[in-house]
């Protein structure tokens, strides 16, 4: 399993300290909450919004560093779309590192 | 120039203001985690760039686009690569950021915004009656100064949101600057039914009802109280 990271933050605030924590912030604020989202939505069984949530979560993802997380998360988007929910697991055991992860900065 | 930013995730928000901030040539005017807060903003501000999503709840990027008059220039920003080829279809867009956006791309979409002008001529988006709309089957709304014709069978709900319409159909959604009456003028008597003061819809696409509500598709459509006798007696014909 990959590691997340703060590379892409890191790379984005360079010595601006105060936007850097802003950002962790967001982070530790929105990941929790669209994740709930997506959970709640799973419970309904609502592949298409299930998709949607998916497809904000990319971007987190993304910023964390999660490259072959990434196209696991868009293969999976793409399933739910299709009413399949083929990688569904390995998506939330991605999603549990990153909260993890943003858990301990 | 100055910009605003439209998307409902506040990390790309924060993201953006960051590359603005650090551009020269760029102001934050404002930023909104939704496009009807942005939507009456810009009815009253001049705004020379907009850095829009283009998922958002309620409202795609390219909904919003189709609703504002004169639509400055527009920097698209998503996490979807598919959409490129429809960004294109408006003259308003000058580009296409994929997230998670990198400073060099920010930059090279900056130069393009700055070298591109738009025509000055408001694109106003509203709704006209034609000839053709005498055809039972079919009538034309008149989007971002094209006629667009639909087809009625098709449509399966119509909902009034403040100053727009949206009409719902099989195939795609349409926002047009109208009133729910003048749509429910346009559409037969026998097949349409006003179900609530938001909403009409199509009787034949009802899947099923319960107390106060329809389904329609996967949308559930409230049913107004004064309105549920008329639609139990419309039903018992079909």
């Amino acid at each position: 399993m990959e590691l997340a990271n703060l590379n892409y933050i890191n790379e984005l605030s360079g010595d601006n300290v105060e936007f850097k924590a802003k950002l962790i912030a967001i982070l530790k604020k929105e990941l929790p909450e669209e994740l709930a989202v997506y959970e709640s939505y799973n419970a309904r069984g609502d592949f298409l919004q299930m998709a949607q949530s998916v497809h904000k979560l990319k971007h987190k993802i993304s910023i964390l560093g999660l490259e072959k997380s990434y196209y696991i998360a868009e293969e999976y988007e793409n399933n739910l779309k299709n009413n399949s929910t083929e990688l569904q697991a390995d998506f939330e055991i991605i999603l549990k590192n990153m909260l993890d992860f943003v858990a301990l900065l | 120039m100055n910009c605003i930013i439209i998307d409902d995730e506040e990390m790309a928000r924060a993201i953006i203001a960051q590359f603005i901030t650090k551009h020269t040539d760029l102001v934050i005017a404002n930023e909104f985690s939704n496009a009807i807060s942005a939507i009456k903003y810009l009815n009253q501000n001049q705004t020379d760039l907009i850095f829009l999503d283009i998922h958002m709840p309620d409202f795609t990027g390219f909904d919003f686009i189709q609703t504002i008059k004169n639509p400055p220039k527009v920097i698209l920003v998503t996490s979807d690569k598919n959409f490129a080829i429809e960004a294109f279809e408006y003259e308003c867009i000058v580009d296409y950021l994929v997230k998670p956006i990198t400073k060099e791309r920010f930059e090279k979409a900056i130069q393009k915004a700055n070298a591109v002008k738009l025509e000055s001529a408001p694109k106003e988006v509203k709704e006209t009656k034609t000839k053709e709309e005498d055809n039972t089957n079919e009538f034309y709304v008149n989007i971002d100064r094209r006629l667009i014709k639909i087809e009625i069978p098709l449509v399966t709900i119509v909902e009034a949101k403040g100053d727009y319409i949206h009409i719902k159909t099989e195939n795609k959604n349409y926002i047009v600057h109208s009133t729910l009456k003048k749509i429910e003028d346009k559409l037969p008597q026998d097949l349409f039914l006003k179900v609530h003061r938001s909403f009409i819809i199509n009787t034949k696409k009802i899947i099923d009802i319960e107390d106060n509500s329809v389904l329609i598709g996967k949308d559930v459509i409230p049913v107004s109280r004064s309105n549920r006798p008329e639609l139990m007696k419309r039903l018992n014909l079909l």
